[in-house]
């Protein structure tokens, strides 16, 4: 039977504010598949075109997949929704790129024709999950030294990043820092990113933590403006004495959801939903696991090949910000400068803050709005590393491009 | 301190055991820029097993709470103040442990005032006040809502009452007053009275919006954040509440007469709240809120220091509380597994019987009979009853397909029976018939299956004496219409060991019946008592009281029926078939009466023909009655009723046919539908004086079911 490879779009995605990791955290006592809920009832209501049934997959991705992160996390959300039952889910895992796993797993699905249209999005609550819970690697990682020691510790491949790279010092590191922040807060103060939010009703028994009841959260919660580089000059650098890597130059730990609609783009626009963004490729690619931060740039490298694109396309840049030295050595790489401001407008997860799995679609969402914004851009893309040695990129092409002006 | 907060804590220290509610106290801004916000939540530490009640430090900290958005509504510091509940609860009211120990009138007087006092608070802010129900809301929880500008509800919300008129009470912390106000008097009317004396029916998040109650629904996913997004729309006056004009003209008047007619229908007078609630909806009309609330106040601590009010909390507990945990049933951990039941017989009881079993049970069921027409018969019944279930969307196909599989019918006892755990027998009333089928299925049986007869007046001890093993045979008595009324008298025959008896309990719990241990005694508990009720009816006709003077002596109590109603509704040839056996058994006490005697042997169904549409006395049965010349008044007939009444029970626990007067109180509740207000029957009895008149003694000290001394 022959087939044809069918256009793949972004429709629209949301998230859960994003919460500070721990018990004093906005998310404490939330459940984290309560969060993914949020998330899949915001988006519905954003598109009452779209009639549930339609829905053909809901792909929800987290690192840790036990508790309330478990039992198939993809279905048990999808019923918690109150979608129709007939809509099946799953749970898809690539640590921190989970959620960007999930859109580019259905929008596979969409394009062989499986699907018209699907949720992907992510979740990770990191207060009730901290990262390296209930794992267990193989022995044999360090006994036939498969992988560095360090691979397993996140800071500790940043700090690796900054061997391999000296010219990134970790004033360097610091400057971007501070400027993402400052983005962050002029976004905030421009209404970009509010309006992607969904308000969350959030319960608190512990007066440590400040008033107790019923709460409602409308804002991201780890971001710090008016940080200065001489606020990030003082702070330690857990990972190594002396290193280069501390809390302010990194994502914290983090706890929110996210939510994406993927769909053909006939099916978009038969069913009159909007179409913020155009798939035009996707990769994945893997590094050795000790730098892991590296990962993005061979993922960009497959990508733009796929595409037949060069850097030069890229109008608009959504890297996350895990660490300011892995961003760095992406630009450093592809000869952009720190400050260019192609590159997350809107500031990144050092202000927004990193739940793992849900990060990929904050990337888009925010990508997405800059696309409406910034018409004169054709490409963007939005990439990450991954745990482990990988990087994940997909380029995306923006439907309101006017052609070159 | 201001004089609410005195007036709370003076009531704080009459009740040192309270589980105090907190009132936390939240800010936060409002989604679309609408200003900030201050949200109280009502949570007493505890899950939702322990829903949240208000006692009097409860309603202080709600006070204290309310001081503080005052404060900052008055300073500009917030637009708005919400309340709402800790998960799956809002508050379900006041709390009745509290309301137990008053014994003052003025105490009783500053709990209802005091409850006011804090909740009028919330109509009074500078900034509107939103409640959130967002989950169980009754009584107070309800009323503290009414107090608030505006309410939304969940599409969650499982139960939603004010369910004081049920147990004694009146909404009387605003919700006589407000609710007609708000939704008008016929939908009020329905809440307060129809929905309390209708078994305290609850309404759902659904209706509560229907009813105009909530301004706005949103479903359970994700109600708070939907209502706070509401809440700021209304603030920024892009939402406008839209409520219906109330019709204050002759609709009131009718709704209240409505009501009085349903209170009547109901309780015929004899408990005080419906009426007392309906005197102040009726008063609501002019809608002076503050005359309403005193008239709460006023409603409020009359009814908590009288015994209607006192009884219905003790019933109340006796239902919810000693009919799951009952009296001197054994361990349960003796309690033998029942993987098959059997059933002998397969009339219309037995029937019945095999339904319940299935249903609760969903093992196996296989009934016998004497020929194959009639166990064709007793299944097609089963069947017949799971389609309809299935018909009415109580139960789905897969349910319906599995219930019809596990029943089966056979002639051959020793194949239906060889591997049941549970065998019950429905068959003719008559020890020797009944000996015989035990015997029968105690040679085909294994040797642990519990053999359970559902006599209604036989002696379990008898019926198991002629066995190999009497200690597995239990009296099993269900009350007709058995999927209807709660009470299953368990009897402990002489010989009943207590593994059967643990395992006869574990069944009861299983079938969703409120089980009672009775001695084996002769009818009983139940059909003891109202054998003697009736015969005593039944004497003074047949002495010479007109029958329409003796059926109105005993209106007063409520009773759910007239005494003859219930004879017709038992059948008369039942009921004196218990008279013989009672009879029998106690002959100075229990008389069989010739008229009833004719009125069987006539073949009368009863002593009513409706054809007017009211009961009228059969003119047949008029022309049968031989009744003599006393004739008596109806308070001589009441006490003569009473007096027989008081005196069987204080036999019975003599006897010790229950453990406690409490057991039979709870029989009379589950069995006879005795009312409320009554509290079965012995508080009555107390505060009538009946108890002390005939037995010399209460039956409950003082402060059980009544005021504490």
């Amino acid at each position: 039977m022959p087939r044809t490879v069918r256009d793949v779009v972004f429709v629209d995605g949301v998230r859960t504010p994003f919460g500070k990791a721990g018990p004093k955290g906005i998310y404490h006592e939330t459940r984290a598949d309560d969060l993914v809920v949020k998330a899949i009832r915001e988006l519905l209501r954003r598109n009452p075109g779209l009639d549930p049934k339609k829905i053909d997959e809901v792909a929800i991705a987290a690192t840790t997949q036990i508790g309330d992160q478990g039992l198939t996390i993809g279905r048990t959300a999808g019923i918690l929704a109150g979608l129709p039952q007939s809509v099946p889910g799953y749970s898809i895992d690539r640590m921190c790129a989970g959620a960007l796993t999930a859109v580019t797993t259905v929008a596979g699905s969409v394009a062989f024709g499986a699907y018209d249209i699907a949720i992907a999005g992510g979740v990770e609550h990191m207060g009730r999950h901290p990262m390296g819970e209930g794992v267990d690697p193989n022995p044999r990682f360090v006994s036939e030294k498969l992988v560095d020691e360090s691979a397993l510790f996140m800071g500790m491949t940043a700090e690796n990043l900054h061997d391999r790279y000296p010219q990134i010092t970790k004033l360097r590191a610091d400057e971007y820092a501070v400027r993402s922040q400052e983005k962050a807060a002029k976004a905030y103060a421009n209404g970009k990113i509010q309006a992607d939010l969904v308000p969350v009703s959030v319960r608190r028994t512990n007066a440590e933590a400040g008033e107790t009841g019923w709460g409602l959260v409308t804002a991201d919660e780890p971001m710090r403006p008016g940080t200065t580089l001489e606020n990030l000059q003082g702070l330690k650098t857990p990972f190594r004495v002396h290193g280069r890597v501390t809390a302010g130059n990194a994502a914290g730990l983090n706890d929110g959801a996210t939510a994406s609609l993927i769909a053909s783009e006939d099916f978009a626009r038969e069913n009159g939903l909007p179409v913020k963004m155009r798939l035009v490729s996707y990769a994945f690619a893997g590094v050795e696991p000790e730098v892991m931060g590296y990962g993005p740039i061979p993922a960009t490298e497959k990508a733009l090949a796929q595409a037949g694109l060069s850097i030069s396309d890229i109008g608009l840049f959504e890297i996350n910000e895990a660490f300011a030295v892995q961003v760095l050595a992406f630009l450093d790489h592809y000869g952009i400068a720190d400050d260019d401001e192609r590159v997350n407008q809107y500031g990144g997860a050092i202000a927004f803050g990193h739940p793992l799995a849900s990060s990929g679609v904050r990337l888009m969402t925010q990508l997405a709005r800059q696309f409406e914004e910034q018409p004169h851009v054709r490409y963007g893309l939005t990439t990450m590393c991954v745990g482990f040695g990988m990087g994940a990129t997909v380029i995306w092409e923006n439907p309101n491009f006017e052609g070159d002006k | 301190m201001s004089t609410t907060a005195e007036l709370l804590k003076g009531a704080a220290e009459l009740f040192p055991d309270e589980v105090v509610t907190q009132a936390h106290v939240r800010h936060f801004d409002l989604p679309l820029g609408a200003g900030r916000f201050a949200l109280i939540t009502l949570d007493n530490g505890h899950d939702h097993t322990k829903p949240t009640t208000f006692g009097p430090q409860s309603l202080a900290n709600l006070n204290a709470a309310v001081d503080q958005v005052e404060k900052e509504a008055a300073d500009g510091g917030i637009v708005g103040v919400g309340i709402t509940g800790k998960p799956f609860i809002f508050a379900v009211g006041a709390d009745l442990k509290g309301v137990e120990l008053l014994k003052e009138w003025d105490h009783a007087y500053a709990i209802g005032k005091g409850g006011h006092d804090v909740f009028k608070r919330l109509s009074g802010l500078a900034v509107p006040t939103f409640a959130y129900y967002n989950g169980a809301a009754m009584g107070g929880g309800v009323e503290v809502g009414l107090h608030c500008t505006y309410r939304t509800v969940s599409a969650s919300v499982p139960a939603f009452s004010l369910p004081e008129v049920f147990l004694g009470l009146v909404p009387g912390w605003g919700g006589c007053t407000l609710l007609p106000n708000l939704i008008g008097p016929e939908k009020a009317v329905s809440v307060i009275i129809e929905n309390s004396l209708n078994q305290n029916k609850q309404l759902k998040g659904k209706q509560v919006y229907e009813l105009g109650i909530a301004d706005a629904i949103f479903e359970g996913a994700d109600f708070l954040e939907q209502s706070l997004i509401w809440t700021a729309s209304v603030l920024k006056g892009e939402i406008v509440v839209e409520r219906p004009v109330i019709d204050r003209g002759e609709a009131w008047d009718q709704a209240v007469a409505k009501g009085r007619f349903i209170a009547d229908s109901k309780v015929h007078g004899a408990a005080p709240a419906a009426y007392r609630a309906l005197d102040i909806i009726a008063a609501a009309r002019n809608g002076d809120l503050q005359e309403g609330y005193d008239a709460e106040d006023r409603a409020l601590a009359d009814l908590i220091m009288g015994g209607e009010l006192r009884a219905g909390i003790y019933a109340f507990n006796l239902v919810q509380k000693r009919g799951k945990r009952p009296a001197g049933a054994p361990d349960k951990s003796l309690a033998r597994p029942v993987t098959k039941v059997g059933v002998v017989g397969a009339g219309l009881m037995a029937s019945q019987l095999a339904l319940l079993f299935l249903r609760r049970l969903e093992v196996p069921v296989v009934l016998t009979d004497i020929d194959q027409e009639r166990v064709d018969k007793g299944v097609g019944y089963v069947h017949a009853e799971i389609d309809k279930l299935l018909g009415k969307g109580r139960i789905n196909q897969d349910k319906a397909n599995r219930l019809k599989a596990l029943v089966t019918g056979v002639l051959d006892k020793a194949e239906g029976f060889a591997d049941a755990d549970f065998i019950i027998e429905a068959v003719f009333e008559e020890m020797g018939v009944k000996q015989t089928v035990f015997a029968e299925v105690e040679a085909v049986a294994p040797a642990h299956a519990i053999l359970a007869t559902n006599t209604s007046s036989l002696s379990v001890s008898e019926m198991a004496s002629k066995l190999k093993h009497p200690e597995r045979v239990v009296g099993f008595h269900f009350f007709n219409p058995v999927a209807v009324l709660p009470l299953l008298e368990i009897v402990r025959g002489e010989q009943t060991d207590d593994a059967s008896l643990a395992t006869a309990f574990a069944v009861a719990k299983k079938l969703k019946k409120t089980a009672v241990l009775t001695k084996d005694a002769p009818a009983f508990v139940v059909n003891r008592i109202l054998t003697r009720f009736m015969g005593e009816i039944q004497n003074v006709i047949d002495e010479g009281t007109p029958v329409a003077v003796a059926e109105k002596a005993v209106e007063p109590l409520g009773l759910p029926m007239s005494p003859l109603v219930l004879l017709e509704l038992v059948g008369p040839a039942i009921g004196l078939h218990v008279s013989e056996t009672l009879n029998k058994a106690f002959p100075d006490r229990f008389k069989v009466s010739p008229n009833l005697k004719a009125v069987v042997e006539a073949g009368k169904r009863g002593f009513y023909v409706y054809d007017s549409g009211k009961p009228e006395l059969d003119p047949e049965v008029a022309a049968l009655l031989k009744q003599g010349d006393v004739v008596l008044t109806e308070e001589q007939v009441r006490a003569r009723v009473l007096d027989a009444v008081a005196q069987e029970i204080g036999l019975m626990l003599d006897e010790g046919v229950v453990a406690e007067a409490q057991d039979i109180d709870l029989c009379l509740i589950t069995g006879a539908g005795w009312p409320f207000h009554l509290g079965g029957i012995t508080p009555y009895l107390d505060r009538e004086g009946v108890s002390e008149r005939v037995n010399g003694k209460r039956f409950l000290a003082q402060g059980v079911a009544s005021v504490p001394a």
